[in-house]
């Protein structure tokens, strides 16, 4: 595996209950990138996700990340994943859990200090986490993975509910992020945030309709935005 | 393994604690009400209560820690910190001493209060050292808080988990020779009570409470309580999965 390489999956496939959600996904991530994992509710984008992250039991295939096998323990210092709920202790402040996790990561008191600002939580810091609203939850569980510096960050939709300068903020500090070398890997269900991404993984019944640049995806269907290139890509394959 | 990473996950439980001083009066007002209520309903047979009073300084702390510890872990799991932690450089024995040293140092408080109150004000009569008896009261908090551990992997609600009270607890409530000493019940019944740890733990006060000598099977009787918590701790670190389906 080159070492521009960030993810490599081959033949990558997830059974959970019964039911197979990746069938067999191939895909290969270039570090540094900004990636959207984009597509609708239910498609196995939280499935591939955790398979990256090594959290998730796999069927077959292989998965690698930073030339390590996904879950591989030197990772752990070198990845951070934000889950779709926010996991982090309700009922401690955001300062006490983030002091938690960088004692956890070995980070030191001053990053706690950075990534509350980072998230724009400084006002809030000695708040109880239960009683912060949905969207500042998010931001502490984002601010946590944030803590260690990690090189590959993996996010699960971790704009839900925010508003929308909010939102342009985050995506700002994602692309500074992926300008400093960090590789970010983005779900999301909403098609317009997928302009933010240097690459766009579309997936749909887990598999992957396209693996593309933003501008690469829309030239080739001749869409005008990414939920028009989606809706072709679905047609045309729907059609024998 | 790593001291930085226990410590900070006991302090962080501890801190967690504190935010929540009910179940902190809880913990330690509970007992001593239940001892004091004791006490006056046995107030004509004072022999009874300190029959019995030792035993209980055991099981209180065992029972609680059992809840709260299978309630705090389940927390864990369902809440997603648990596995973002496994993600994260942490050994899963970190993890686990670390509540075990926040947790047992609930469990020494709370033993030095009820114990203090049962052998002052109550008037409890034992004739081994006191510090011997909260030293068993605290290995069965532990006892208590490992066995909880270990259960709440069983658990997929808070409901559930509360449920293992009565399945795992009365039980060996009914079978650790409080209600009737052991040595008396049918054959049975005598070798399961043989294999539960409550049992030793409630034998081991027996003991202190009838003599000042700490005799082998005393020393036994511990070492049986230590054994059993760390195969639950053990037990309980395999169902921490940092790889799930």
């Amino acid at each position: 595996m080159p070492a521009d390489e960030a993810i490599r999956t081959v033949g990558l496939r997830v059974v959970r209950g019964g039911r197979v959600v990746l069938p067999g996904l191939d895909t290969t991530v270039p570090a540094g990138e900004v990636v959207g994992l984009l597509g609708p509710s239910g498609c196995g984008k939280t499935t591939l996700l955790r398979a990256l992250v090594g959290v998730q039991r796999i069927a077959g295939g292989e998965v690698r990340v930073l030339g390590r096998p996904a879950g591989d323990a030197a990772l752990r210092s070198l990845v951070g994943y934000v889950t779709q709920a926010p996991s982090v202790y309700a009922d401690l402040t955001i300062r006490e859990n983030l002091r938690y996790f960088a004692a956890v990561l070995g980070a030191s008191g001053a990053r706690v200090k950075s990534v509350v600002d980072e998230v724009g939580l400084g006002d809030a810091v000695d708040g109880l986490v239960g009683e912060l609203s949905g969207g500042q939850r998010a931001r502490v569980s984002l601010a946590t993975a944030l803590l260690g510096e990690p090189e590959l960050l993996i996010l699960d939709e971790p704009t839900v509910g925010l508003d929308p300068v909010l939102r342009r903020d985050l995506w700002g500090h994602f692309a500074m992020l992926a300008a400093a070398g960090t590789t970010l890997v983005v779900s999301s269900h909403v098609m317009d945030e997928a302009e933010r991404c240097s690459r766009l993984l579309l997936l749909r019944d887990g598999a992957l309709l396209a693996d593309d640049t933003p501008a690469a995806l829309l030239r080739r269907t001749g869409a005008t935005d990414v939920e028009g290139a989606f809706l072709r890509l679905v047609e045309a394959g729907s059609t024998p | 393994m790593s001291l930085r990473r226990t410590l900070a996950t006991a302090l962080r439980v501890l801190t967690q604690l504190r935010h929540d001083p009910r179940t902190i009066a809880l913990l330690l007002v509970v007992p001593c009400v239940l001892l004091a209520l004791l006490r006056y309903v046995f107030d004509r047979t004072p022999a009874t209560f300190d029959r019995i009073g030792a035993p209980l300084l055991g099981i209180f702390p065992f029972t609680v820690m059992f809840v709260v510890t299978s309630v705090a872990t389940l927390r864990e799991r369902t809440s997603g910190t648990l596995e973002r932690l496994l993600t994260m450089p942490m050994a899963k024995i970190d993890l686990l001493l670390g509540y075990a040293c926040a947790f047992g140092l609930l469990a020494v408080v709370q033993a030095l209060v009820a114990s203090g109150l049962a052998l002052g004000p109550l008037g409890l009569s034992v004739q081994g050292s006191g510090a011997l008896v909260i030293l068993i009261a605290v290995l069965d908090g532990l006892l208590g808080m490992a066995l909880g551990l270990f259960v709440s992997a069983f658990a997929a609600t808070e409901f559930q988990a509360v449920q293992f009270l009565p399945a795992f607890v009365l039980p060996q409530l009914l079978l650790c020779g409080l209600f009737l000493p052991r040595p008396q019940m049918p054959a049975v019944l005598r070798s399961v009570s043989d294999v539960l740890p409550l049992s030793y733990a409630v034998d081991a006060m027996t003991a202190v409470t009838a003599s000042a000598r700490v005799t082998g099977t005393l020393v036994l009787d511990l070492v049986v309580i230590a054994g059993w918590s760390l195969a639950a701790l053990a037990l309980g670190a395999a169902t921490l999965r940092r790889r799930t389906a």
